[in-house]
């Protein structure tokens, strides 16, 4: 079952086709690799998905509602969760207080509740603080919560961000280069925590350039090239498509 | 909180509970002036030290509390602390309204719309408005409050009501930053994009804020009112603005600590050495510019900084 359909998707930013009729879907509960050389518009098309970005043409719908047009606060409530390119952390909070970012949109309590610590809003509280405590056991950052998200090492500030992002109890979680900037042995343990996330039922939809995570981790492939989409399917398939390795792993160069 | 700050923070208080036991009238009016900037402080703080919002025209809030308590008073004779609820709803419905149309402008160009509308309240307070802000002469004849019988007059009177509605503030903002409310505020700061991508309506809390940041300054103006009994558009001037802008950025933003302890610099050592006259704005001016090289996190910065 498709759990998030990209439609004709495309988007011009002035004379620029950054992301040209892309159409591919997401199957409930499987892992999905969005690959291509730089600048072939991946991250845009995350940006049109989350909501950061407006869609020119087509149409994004995920578990049957319609996303074009929605806020991204909105788009995350219906159960999509992301992380960033760029590590886009709390960088002066706790990490804490960063997973119950995550929380937030769960929880009702306002300024009142707050002032007069109403009983529901005690209650409240203590739940997301279980809750972002249990997402950090998950990825292995429950010794630190009380750390500033900046004086983490890279690898963790990475692990942060999906602690966070799954702290919203999303349906499909959106990793952007989830292993940019790790060592062998971080991207190890990072299939492993998406393997996790998988056996969560979660579904996930990453970019990737670490092309062993990618066949490691991911059942499917979309190739994206110049914004237009040039190929899509198993990895052995698309890893043995001409296209592809013209494309993207250079004419010559087998990898 | 630690031990040190913990006993620094129970002698402040008392300090603070006993003061007017051994200072004379002068002082005690200074540390009057020094609460009323330190409440409005921690209003802006709300606004500019935890959301991050660039505000330099809260005195326009701050005057449009202290005219509605002036009003209500002197025409409909509704006791001028009666007003102060009233005085912090118009303020704030008054800055959501403003805020709506520019909340979403990034930092320097919300710190020059905001400028603009200091400027646009104070104006239009000088061509009396509508006929009821009396021009440049302002209100006068605001009656002295009367607390369950009691009436406020003398300088320590004030001092209580004054500081203790300050004690107040900090109560109430201190379970306001515990709680998901003030840590939307501090997503919003750190930053706006992760904060919208994370589930947080980053729109509603920016206007959440201005609102409530407003209301607070709206009650402060009910007790400058209240104190002053007359009031006029020359205390709410662009230069009110800056100063508390100032206390907010040199105190530490988002730690209310030190926006007091910056209350108390920035409108106390001034009168402190008056005798210097004018030289005393240079000293100050000088000292300003050497904090914000050498320190720019301000005095005692929110944690982590």
């Amino acid at each position: 079952m498709d759990l998030l359909t990209l439609h004709h998707l495309t988007k011009t930013f002035g004379g620029l086709t950054a992301v040209k009729d892309v159409s591919f879907s997401v199957d409930q509960g499987a892992v999905v690799g969005l690959i291509g050389p730089n600048g072939a518009g991946k991250t845009t098309v995350f940006n049109l998905i989350t909501g950061q970005y407006r869609s020119d043409q087509g149409e994004i719908t995920f578990a049957g509602a319609r996303l074009n047009g929605l806020r991204t606060h909105r788009i995350i409530t219906l159960g999509i969760a992301r992380t960033f390119q760029n590590i886009r952390l709390f960088q002066q909070l706790t990490v804490l207080e960063n997973v119950l970012a995550g929380c937030h949109y769960r929880m009702r309590s306002g300024i009142l509740g707050a002032m007069l610590r109403l009983p529901a809003q005690q209650r409240e509280e203590r739940e997301a603080m279980e809750r972002a405590l249990q997402e950090l056991e998950f990825v292995g950052l429950g010794q630190q919560a009380s750390t500033v998200a900046k004086n983490l090492a890279y690898g963790d500030q990475r692990r942060l961000e999906i602690a966070r992002a799954l702290a919203t109890q999303p349906r499909l979680l959106i990793l952007d280069e989830p292993a940019g900037g790790m060592n062998e042995q971080e991207t190890g343990a990072l299939i492993g925590l998406i393997g996790r996330i998988q056996a969560r039922g979660v579904t996930v939809l990453l970019i990737e350039h670490d092309m062993r995570l990618v066949m490691r981790a991911c059942e499917k492939l979309v190739v994206l090239e110049y914004g237009g989409k040039i190929a899509e399917g198993p990895p052995d398939q698309v890893r043995c498509d001409p296209r592809v390795i013209e494309a993207y792993l250079g004419a010559d160069d087998e990898t | 909180m630690g031990r040190f700050t913990s006993f620094t923070a129970a002698l402040f208080i008392a300090l603070m509970a006993t003061a007017p036991l051994f200072l004379n009238a002068y002082y005690i009016d200074v540390l009057n002036s020094i609460g009323l900037y330190a409440l409005l402080a921690l209003s802006l703080n709300l606004i500019l030290g935890e959301a991050g919002l660039f505000n330099m025209g809260h005195a326009a809030f701050y005057a449009m509390g202290a005219y509605t308590a002036a009003i209500l008073n002197t025409r409909y004779q509704i006791p001028i602390l009666w007003t102060l609820p009233l005085s912090g709803l118009v303020a704030g419905l008054f800055a959501l309204a403003i805020a709506r149309p520019v909340v979403h402008l990034r930092g320097d160009y919300l710190l020059i719309v905001t400028i603009g509308i200091g400027e646009i309240v104070r104006i239009a307070l000088i061509n009396d408005v509508f006929g009821i802000t009396g021009g440049a002469n302002g209100v006068f004849g605001i009656s002295r409050p009367d607390f369950f019988g009691f009436v406020i007059r003398q300088p320590q009177h004030f001092y209580y009501l004054i500081w203790g509605f300050v004690a107040l503030s900090i109560f109430l903002f201190l379970r306001l930053k515990q709680s998901r409310f003030g840590r939307a505020l501090n997503y919003l700061r750190e930053d706006e994009i992760a904060a919208e991508g994370s589930g947080v309506n980053t729109a509603y809390y920016k206007l959440a804020v201005f609102g409530l940041g407003a209301a607070w300054a709206g009650m402060a103006g009910t007790l400058f009112a209240a104190k002053m009994t007359i009031i006029s558009p020359e205390s709410f001037s662009f230069w009110e603005s800056v100063v508390l802008f100032m206390i907010v950025i040199l105190g530490g933003a988002g730690n209310m600590a030190g926006v007091l302890l910056a209350s108390f610099l920035v409108i106390g050592l001034p009168e402190l050495f008056r005798e210097f006259s004018s030289a005393r704005m240079l000293v100050f001016g000088l000292v300003m510019m050497v904090m914000m090289v050498v320190r720019p996190q301000g005095l005692l910065p929110a944690r982590g900084r």
